[in-house]
């Protein structure tokens, strides 16, 4: 009679490579070098640490608003908390603030209806943006319409300027790289030849001299008449820069799909377009979001380059604050507010893509 | 045996004088082949000897350079539409599955009859469970293809072929890629589709397979059709030489 087989049962680890204890031990302190090099690399965060805790929280001043508080040398966040309105709306003029706060609002509520999982009608939100975004923008931030004074993109500025900047270049920049970097493996010789000269002719000047031909040499070219505003010439350069080198993250994502997937789809009579947007970018896309996202973080960061035209982004405004004489001694706490708002962007980006990842990781999981 | 020719309309594929070169290699040399409606292939040969590229020709993944290939009535060319039209009517299976990952098993299979055919979602989904239990898996409908092993895989891309509702079904090395445990279950759904009268061309070295379903056996080296034959001669009393040292080499042992 054959012997049945019964697999032998699963053991508990041994004692001592589980727990708090064992994880400090393998980690920080295994062996003299290692647990000489932890006690090293704490003393230096400390010595860093302790000082900016101390200047900027227990001698900090945080409430008030006379500059005369701060005579003590402790951070004095209550300059921050004077000139917020400036960082934020810039040179928008004051009585119309709230026309840039229903745009701001509007955004952020699609951005959070987006990053919520099982928000009803997504499939609507996002079509819906981006034909509406721009025309609410438009409507409200520049006027002229329904009794509201025009206000001028010269006066766009602050943190409002940052925003529009980088979520339009975002929100442009992307497609057109999907476009490109299809073209760019196109079989039609013409059409590939241009998407190729298209991104290395972008991608090979810097976005500080897209800028300034953006805003000097552009309006000498065009007509008489046909003239637009400075942001708006901002606005294309950035767009147009930053595409370019979304096509080539995009193409990295389209070349790591296997030759397979578009055989597949071929083969069950899907056309090329079908292909590519049911099969091959869904997969490339994916492959490709922290590329993706670290584009995204780069052109948020790479707005504040406008203030070498004149342009007033968030930088630039807290940047032109410090140098008030009411405020003496204000440039770190200036500094550290700019890199903070900075961080907190890009993080939350960072975040988020994290988590599509994760949300979107079927391929090579099984369980 | 009536010497009748078969009909015109007999015919599912037709392939005549054709030539495929890869640059300036010559692949496939002066193929003829015509496929009678229900008929059952196998197509075996050394690696290397051109059985895939041929059976790529026939939905046109790979282009021929001379010749003519006529499927279902409709000459293979540069035409985008008679393209179009063959690959609906010709399903295919492939030796390393090509499940598309980011879908569900059904959504693998609703795919194509919900954008090429445009049936509606509901009636795809009718079609593709049906499939799914022929195929014997239709409690993975919803799992993803990494979750499944590669057996379940191949079966769901069979699945996958079937919910077009193919004319003809070509399998390029469709148990090649698999561990051994799992040859026999895809095997089985093959044997299965060809018992209801499925016109099927099968590049494959399974020649229990063949010999239990094949009406054809062709085999190829160096880019030809060397021998043709019914699966009983093929074995027994193979012609050529090239055939009987590669039957000695894949079945000696």
């Amino acid at each position: 009679m054959a012997e049945t087989f019964v697999p032998l049962p699963s053991l508990p680890p041994p004692s001592g490579s589980v727990g708090v204890g064992a994880w400090l031990r393998t980690r920080l302190f295994n062996g003299p070098v290692n647990s000489i090099l932890t006690l090293v690399c704490l003393w230096l965060v400390a010595s860093v640490l302790i000082p900016l805790f101390d200047w900027g929280v227990i001698r900090g001043h945080f409430v008030g608003s006379d500059p005369q508080a701060c005579r003590d040398g402790g951070a004095c966040w209550l300059f921050i908390g004077a000139r917020l309105r400036f960082f934020i709306y810039g040179f928008y003029p004051d009585g119309e603030l709230w026309r840039v706060n229903v745009v701001l609002f509007t955004a952020v509520a699609v951005i959070v209806a987006l990053a919520i999982p099982g928000t009803p009608g997504k499939r609507w939100i996002v079509p819906g943006a981006i034909v509406g975004m721009p025309i609410l923008t438009i409507v409200f931030m520049h006027g002229g319409v329904f009794g509201m004074p025009v206000v001028a993109t010269d006066q766009w500025s602050g943190l409002t300027l940052t925003l529009v900047l980088s979520i339009v270049g975002i929100v442009a920049a992307l497609p057109m790289g999907i476009v490109l970097a299809l073209g760019r493996r196109s079989k039609m010789t013409v059409i590939r030849l241009l998407c190729t000269m298209f991104i290395e002719v972008w991608r090979g000047v810097p976005l500080i001299s897209v800028l300034f031909m953006a805003s000097v040499m552009l309006p000498l070219f065009l007509p008489e008449g046909l003239q637009f505003s400075k942001v708006l010439r901002a606005m294309i350069g950035i767009v147009l820069f930053e595409s370019a080198y979304m096509a080539e993250v995009v193409r990295g994502g389209l070349q790591a799909i296997p030759r397979g997937q578009t055989e597949a789809a071929a083969a069950l009579g899907l056309g090329y377009w079908r292909t590519m947007a049911l099969v091959v970018m869904p997969q490339a896309l994916k492959l490709v979001i922290p590329g993706i996202v670290n584009t995204f973080i780069a052109l948020f960061k790479d707005t504040t380059l406008v203030l070498i035209i004149g342009l007033f982004d968030v930088l630039a405004t807290i940047h032109a604050t410090i140098v008030d004489p009411d405020w003496p001694n204000i440039a770190t706490e200036g500094y550290l507010f700019a890199a903070a708002v900075f961080w907190v962007f890009c993080f939350g980006m960072s975040r988020y893509s994290q988590a599509l990842e994760r949300k979107l990781h079927t391929g090579h999981k099984r369980n | 045996m009536t010497e009748a020719k078969p009909q015109r309309s007999d015919m599912v594929i037709e392939i005549a004088a054709m030539n495929k070169w890869y640059g300036s290699f010559h692949v496939l040399k002066d193929i003829n082949l015509r496929v009678r409606r229900g008929e059952r292939i196998v197509i075996c040969g050394p690696s290397g000897s051109g059985k895939s590229t041929m059976i790529r020709c026939i939905n046109r993944l790979e282009e021929h350079q001379s010749g003519d290939i006529i499927v279902d009535g409709v000459e293979l060319n540069a035409d985008l539409k008679n393209i179009e039209h063959v690959r609906r009517e010709v399903g295919m299976v492939f030796q390393h599955f090509n499940l598309f990952p980011h879908l569900t098993v059904l959504e693998n299979c609703c795919l194509a009859p919900m954008w090429v055919r445009k049936i509606p979602r509901a009636q795809a989904e009718e079609t593709a469970m049906n499939f799914l239990r022929r195929v014997k898996i239709p409690e993975q409908a919803k799992k993803y293809p990494g979750q499944l092993s590669g057996g379940q895989q191949q079966r769901v891309a069979i699945a996958r072929s079937l919910c077009m509702n193919p004319r003809v079904m070509l399998f390029d090395e469709p148990t090649s890629a698999l561990d051994p445990e799992m040859i026999k279950e895809v095997l089985d759904v093959m044997v299965e589709l060809a018992e209801e009268g499925m016109t099927m061309l099968c590049v494959t070295h399974e020649m229990g397979f063949a010999r239990k379903v094949a009406d054809r056996v062709i085999f190829m080296d160096a880019g030809q059709i060397v021998e043709e034959n019914d699966p009983e001669s093929f074995f027994n009393t193979p012609q050529s030489d090239r055939t009987k040292l590669f039957l000695s080499q894949i079945l000696g042992h």
